[in-house]
């Protein structure tokens, strides 16, 4: 499929971790000045000029399980311990947020505009350090370059890549279940209503023309849906309203991330999928993740008490249950790598 | 007016492709043969009309240098005068297998040769036309092969150039021995389209221009193109001109895939259908009379069907 997908699934999915960990930080009363820390680093890490040189590369998508591993690297690069369970958590919301993301952008190239709402939030969870912000902003100029220039077609490629890569991904997000984003099967809710993409006009039109191009009749018929034009195009410039609000910040103090996990639904074909998919330690993946994370230095803090953990869940105990209790076809094996030896 | 019929289970869902649903009738045995992609694998299953699926078969695309398996990017019954053929596009190239999907009679491996690291390679929109089957590829060119009536002895007879951004999607008619007919139109993603007619040689008639939108799935019929556009719109042209005779706005999305019922012949709304919470991929008529139709979507393990009341 597309070898351009990789930069936007790495920072959509990493912009939902951060938004994630902001709200857990401040659930478990992180004091600011830690909080700041944990933010800074992740971010900072994240947008490495190296690390993104990499990204940026064209390249195939690798599994879900590959992935994860990087962002368990990013997550640990800061001074926050992290047990499996909370990963796993933290990747599932993550991965559905993003889903939802893509599936629900009106045109393919508005998962553009979806990347730069998280990289504008991210701007602001770190607005305190210019140095950092400067690197947000290279990777927004990064972006322009490769992704600005590309066509309609191109861009539904990519958003095929991306729903293939998300295919058969069906956990149950409470905040989104309440929200009736979500029905309870794990399927996405479809409005049939709302604004029509940019460029597309409101259905339930007919028209007819002669050979001379000039209309002869127009017919209207009734669509089902309730559809209205566009109200304006979002802003694909370092500063702009993007209109559309997908890839923002959907946690906030009064939503908090959801902590209990519904059940996955059981679906024979997510077991297809993946096992169809070759063995994960083939050498290339390895290759890849190795080049990636040699390029994050694992930071010691001088002071081990530093580091402290952080739970995705409301209490030990149910951290320690959902360990137990996590469905067989939902784990990740951990892929481990000795990536010390940085190629740079 | 239709209705819902009861669906058809998959054992793996469809991936979100355009033209994702291949129907091919064998009205003989009374019987319904269906192909849809799940990703790197697609699936094929006979179905009779009141019965259950009676069988299923999985098909790969063939591997190649590469850390994932090849994605499948189409899979399409080729109907031709003295057999059916069953077409599969891949990343890696083009294998053409018997109807049934149990032996593969050719492989054609993709040259990626020209290509930009930054570009995608893959083939993709597939049709029959006469004794030809045509398939699109990502540089634009559409290989023409000839197919003898019976044995592996396919052969890469033209490759037509016409088109500069990947081909979508290739729609055919029979000719109805007139000269000078259009009978294939071939679309792409910058939305346009080419008008040719077959032969010993290929020739393109006409070409129809984009205008900024993909053009993910084309029909051909008595001379009519009918053309479904990533902005939504539907639109027919006169083939052998180019002269836009209808516009609609038809839908509130990216259309991804259209179909015609060859034995009808009029442009009504008839019908609006509303599969909830499922982004489409596929759609076809069941039978050339347009009275049924069948319908795959996103992340769904089933075919929807539809039959006129």
């Amino acid at each position: 499929m597309s070898v351009r997908t990789l930069p936007l699934l790495f920072l959509n999915l990493g912009g939902e971790m951060l938004y994630i960990l902001d709200q857990r930080l401040r659930a478990q009363n992180v004091p600011g000045d830690k909080a700041r820390k944990v933010l800074n680093d992740i971010v900072s890490t994240m947008f490495n000029r190296k690390f993104m040189e990499e990204l940026f590369k064209p390249q195939e998508l690798y599994s879900k399980k590959a992935l994860r591993t990087v962002y368990d690297r990013l997550a640990h690069a800061s001074i926050i311990r992290l047990n499996q369970a909370s990963m796993d958590k933290l990747y599932d919301l993550m991965t559905v947020a993003f889903k939802y993301q893509v599936l629900m952008c009106p045109r393919p190239k508005d998962v553009l505009l979806v990347t730069f709402n998280h990289l504008d939030a991210i701007k602001g969870l770190i607005r305190d350090s210019p140095a950092i912000l400067n690197q947000v902003d290279e990777t927004f100029q990064q972006l322009t370059e490769v992704y600005g220039g590309l066509s309609a077609g191109e861009f539904q490629l990519i958003r095929q890549t991306l729903l293939i890569f998300f295919q058969d991904l069906h956990i149950r997000v409470s905040i989104f279940l309440k929200d009736r984003v979500q029905n309870s099967n794990g399927r996405f809710v479809l409005p049939v209503s709302g604004p029509v993409p940019w460029g597309t006009e409101v259905p339930g039109l007919i028209r007819m023309f002669n050979s001379k191009g000039e209309e002869v009749k127009t017919v209207e018929f009734k669509h089902g849906g309730n559809y209205v034009a566009a109200p304006k195009e979002g802003s694909f410039e370092l500063y702009g309203d993007r209109v559309l609000k997908l890839g923002t910040n959907m946690y906030s103090v009064n939503r908090p991330v959801e902590t209990h996990m519904s059940g996955a639904s059981k679906n024979l074909a997510s077991q297809t999928q993946e096992s169809i998919a070759p063995n994960p330690l083939a050498k290339e993946e390895l290759n890849f993740l190795a080049r990636l994370l040699g390029g994050m230095e694992t930071k010691k803090p001088s002071d081990p008490e530093a580091r402290f953990r952080l739970n995705l869940f409301a209490t030990e105990e149910e951290e320690e249950q959902a360990a137990l209790t996590r469905p067989e076809e939902l784990s990740y094996e951990v892929i481990n790598i000795q990536a010390t030896q940085s190629l740079f | 007016m239709f209705r819902r019929e009861r669906s058809i289970p998959l054992r793996g869902s469809a991936a979100a492709l355009c033209n994702n649903l291949s129907v091919l009738q064998l009205p003989v045995r009374n019987l319904t043969h269906f192909g849809v992609v799940h990703g790197p694998s697609a699936q094929l299953l006979s179905f009779a009309p009141e019965g259950l699926p009676l069988a299923q078969r999985q098909l790969h695309a063939k591997e190649g240098a590469g850390v994932s398996p090849p994605l499948i990017t189409q899979v399409h019954w080729c109907v031709l005068p003295f057999r059916v053929l069953l077409v599969l596009t891949s990343h890696r190239g083009i294998q053409m297998f018997e109807s049934d999907g149990s032996i593969m009679v050719y492989w054609h491996a993709l040259d990626s040769g020209d290509a930009s690291p930054v570009q995608a390679v893959f083939a993709r929109g597939i049709a029959a036309s006469g004794h030809f089957i045509c398939v699109g590829t990502w540089s634009g060119r559409v290989l023409v092969f000839d197919i003898p009536a019976k044995g592996p002895n396919i052969v890469l007879s033209e490759e037509l150039a016409g088109h500069q951004t990947p081909i979508t999607d290739i729609a055919t008619e029979p000719t109805q021995g007139q000269d000078c007919v259009a009978d294939m139109v071939t679309a792409d993603d910058s939305g346009l389209l080419c008008v040719w007619r077959s032969g010993p040689e290929f020739k393109l008639l006409t070409r129809i221009p984009g205008f900024g939108v993909p053009c993910p799935s084309v029909q051909l019929w008595q001379g009519t193109v009918a053309a479904g556009y990533g902005n939504g719109q539907v639109r027919l042209y006169e083939a052998s001109t180019g002269t836009l005779h209808v516009q609609i706005n038809a839908h509130a999305r990216a259309i991804c895939a259209l179909d015609l019922a060859p034995e009808v012949g009029k442009v009504e709304h008839c019908h609006g259908e509303c599969v909830p919470d499922t982004q489409v991929c596929g759609a076809r008529f069941c039978d050339p009379s347009g009275s049924s139709f069948a319908v795959t979507g996103y992340d769904l393990a089933e075919i929807l069907r539809f039959s006129s009341m």
